[in-house]
């Protein structure tokens, strides 16, 4: 960084009194507040002890179903992002196209909409794929879940994955070359920890997503964490079986974005001078 | 804590005003499921057709008011309800202690038995909870047969689905091993050419009156009982003057009103 | 059900399926239109909160970004069509015991769909705010024009040609998350296809259709935005 940028630009005087904006803004905290502690006071006043000891076992095996589904989908997704992101990069036409289309399908329409496909949808092939012997994978909810969702996130991951490659300045590649480094060594040592760097916070953000999106699998039958709690709501018409879930879903995303940003600023310490 | 409770409640509804509709004095909205062949099922015109309409129409008629109807889906029509996006549910749902914990029931229209369905081919015998020990059932969700089932098969896998054509698919493209749902709904789907596949395996028996309830009726929010008076009128009157036998006959072979109670 | 071959399935009219589908594009498409200049206000005024001096207008819109951004699309329109009818409902009886209230599943679909893509959207603003140097801001003081004008005629144009690319990009999210109303019952194309797949036992049909028509709706997008951003670049050119 330039000289110039460490030179401290003096804070402006902090504003004294109430101007417009300071009233609006407490106006606005004090409305979060009010929101908080009505949610709150919900929760107190409409604490009952039999929904928690019949519901919150429940919710802790969503939960983890939850979590297995976005962790192998995600594993999944990375693996099969590999060689579309190669495929969006070649310059092979037939190759390159082909890529482009599957991103494009997979980014431009609704993952509920892909989940029905593969649910219901493939449901309606069962003879044929019996015959290829692929059925007893899509027999199961939670593994129709897994298959769209990978895809989706793939199509995602590519994305990332060629723009964070397409960061590294073609020099890299160039005075890799001049070295005698060969295209593989180049990419393992030179240019992905480069492009990684790039590529984190993306990826934390499609993380983020997927954590999020994985609510839709509860439509398909399977239980994960919005699955039990439609179930508790449907049993007991209690909003706050609603409510309990989006904290754990709001904890749970939180932590997932610090963590992402305590990681970048470890491994981008270098950088920083 | 009550003030603070108000005051958050009113500073969030300033954000919502938009939008809020006054509910029309003279019509009576009634929501229904639409999935539920026989009883209410969608056409490709967009029509909400089966026994339930015909009976609401007829009890509509009876007390001289304009109805409409709306299609909820079935895990989120009690809520519907008691938000106020109709006022009455006419979609075969039983009258349970549960359910009457949060809105009012008329007198049941009319009540028929739960049963499970299988494959053909399946080798399953019974319909006890050991002849269905680690089976997959199937049952659509926020009913009695999902109570029921989720009661008394506890060695079994109880999947809940958001309506029945979506559990009858997965019974026969084989996800499920049975299905759980009314005997009249079963039978509907079995004599289709999609039920081709599977068969009724029995009904189980007792059928508790504390799970399954006296039978359908048709719910309202909570302390309406005006409204309830004049269903439960309305109801006897079509029941006496031959227009409950009528429709009966245009999709029943026999009476599904059951005993008399 | 007699057996239907799939053109008569996908015809026109009564016996087909093709125009409630058609119809449920159109409320897909009204149902994304009258959420976008929500969406965009309320975008705009969070992210100039978020870059504002004053720390409580910046914690109020990162409390609200955080929220929104932070629960799952469907868990807050869950949470909104059940749980405001109920609210209101309890609110309006201070006043007036007999009323009763319906918020549609068009206007909850809107309400959630306008804070999520306003909380993404602050975001975008917020960045092409950062890539607007200082001297933008002076340079209007300077000859003499007020907050206001200045925000108008300086910087709010350079703002959306940073913003557009992002915004396309959330205009994109926005169409897709229409579809999750489809689970609150609102009539749009995933709900009318779903229904005639619950009917017709087409799934991969009916759901392929819905598809196509999302396709169809993202390359349409994606022409239109290319007409905008020409359009711009010539009115650009001619100032």
């Amino acid at each position: 960084m330039s000289a110039t940028a460490t030179m401290v630009e003096r804070p402006p005087p902090q504003a004294r009194g109430w101007p417009r904006r300071r009233i609006a803004g407490y106006a606005l905290v004090c409305l979060w507040i009010l929101f908080g502690a009505g949610i709150v006071s919900y929760l107190v006043i409409a604490w009952n002890a039999d929904f928690f000891a019949k519901y919150a076992p429940a919710y802790l095996r969503g939960l983890g179903v939850t979590l297995a589904l976005v962790s192998i989908s995600m594993v999944l997704g990375a693996m099969l992002s590999v060689p579309v992101a190669y495929g969006r990069m070649s310059s092979n036409r037939i190759l390159s196209g082909l890529a482009y289309c599957y991103v494009y399908f997979f980014r431009g329409t609704p993952l509920l909409v892909q989940t029905y496909l593969v649910y219901y949808g493939l449901g309606s092939f069962r003879v044929e794929l019996q015959s290829v012997g692929l059925w007893d994978f899509f027999k199961d909810a939670f593994n129709c879940g897994v298959f769209a969702f990978s895809l989706n996130t793939a199509a995602y991951q590519a994305e990332i994955l060629r723009g964070a490659i397409e960061s590294v300045p073609r020099g890299q590649w160039e005075g890799a070359a001049s070295l005698g480094l060969h295209k593989l060594q180049t990419l393992r040592k030179i240019i992905l920890p480069q492009a990684l760097i790039v590529a984190l916070r993306p990826y934390g953000n499609e993380l983020i997503l997927m954590v999020k999106a994985s609510a839709i699998v509860a439509i398909i039958t399977v239980y994960d964490l919005m699955g039990n709690a439609k179930l508790a709501f449907a049993n007991s018409f209690d909003i706050q079986a609603y409510i309990w879930v989006a904290l754990v879903y709001l904890v749970m995303v939180e932590i997932l974005r610090h963590g992402v940003e305590w990681i970048e600023r470890r491994i981008t310490v270098h950088l920083k001078r | 804590m009550r003030i603070a409770l108000r005051i958050a409640l009113a500073a969030s509804a300033a954000l919502l005003t938009l939008g809020v509709a006054q509910a029309q004095e003279k019509t009576l909205r009634i929501g229904t499921e639409g999935a539920y062949p026989p009883f209410n099922n969608l056409t490709a015109d967009g029509q909400l057709v089966g026994f339930d309409i015909d009976i609401a129409k007829a009890l509509c008629d009876e007390m001289k008011v304009k109805c409409t109807f709306v299609a909820q889906d079935w895990d989120g029509i009690i809520p519907a309800l008691q938000a106020g996006k109709f006022d009455a549910i006419v979609a075969s749902m039983s009258i349970t202690p549960e359910r009457l914990e949060k809105v009012d029931f008329s007198h049941k229209y009319y009540n028929t038995p739960s049963a499970l369905a299988v494959p053909k081919d399946s080798t399953l015998k019974g319909v006890t909870k050991e002849d269905l020990a680690g089976k997959t059932i199937g049952v659509a969700t926020t009913t009695t047969h999902f109570n029921y089932a989720s009661k008394t098969y506890t060695d079994s896998t109880v999947k809940g689905y958001p309506s029945s054509p979506e559990e009858q698919a997965d019974l026969a493209n084989g996800r499920l091993d049975a299905i759980e749902d009314d005997i009249v709904v079963l039978q509907q789907w079995l004599d289709s050419p999609d039920g081709a596949c599977c068969k009724i395996l029995g009904q189980p028996s007792p059928q508790p009156v504390e799970i399954f309830g006296p039978g359908a009726g048709i719910a309202v929010r909570k302390g309406e009982t005006d409204l309830v008076n004049k269903l439960n009128t309305a109801i006897d009157a079509i029941r006496a003057n031959g227009k409950y036998k009528e429709i009966n006959d245009k999709y029943f072979k026999f009476d599904v009103y059951g005993a008399e109670s | 059900m007699p057996a239907q071959s799939i053109w008569t399935l996908l015809s026109w009219g009564p016996d087909g399926w093709l125009d409630d589908i058609a119809y449920g594009a159109l409320i897909t498409v009204a149902l994304a239109l009258a959420t976008l200049p929500i969406g965009l206000t309320i975008g705009f005024f969070i992210a100039l909160a978020k870059q504002s001096e004053e720390s409580s207008l910046r914690l109020a819109a990162n409390i609200y970004t955080t929220v929104f951004r932070g629960l799952p699309e469907l868990v807050t329109l869950f949470l909104f069509f059940f749980g405001m009818p109920i609210l209101l409902q309890h609110l309006v009886r201070y006043f007036r015991p007999d009323a009763t209230i319906d918020v549609n599943s068009f206007v909850a679909g809107m309400i959630v769909l306008a804070l999520i893509f306003s909380s993404y959207a602050s975001e975008v603003f917020l960045s092409a705010f950062r890539a607007i140097p200082k001297g933008q801001y002076e340079g209007g003081y300077a000859i003499g024009l007020s907050n206001w004008l200045t925000m108008r005629k300086v910087i709010v144009p350079q703002l959306l040609r940073i913003a557009f690319p992002g915004l396309e990009n959330c205009w994109l999210s926005l169409l897709k998350d229409t579809s999750l109303v489809s689970v609150v019952g609102l009539a749009e194309t995933l709900r009318n296809a779903s229904i005639a797949a619950r009917v017709t036992k087409h799934a991969f049909l009916f759901f392929g259709v819905a598809s196509l028509v999302f396709l169809g709706l993202a390359v349409l997008s994606s022409f239109a935005t290319g007409a905008i951003l020409r359009s711009l670049g010539r009115w650009e050119a001619q100032r």
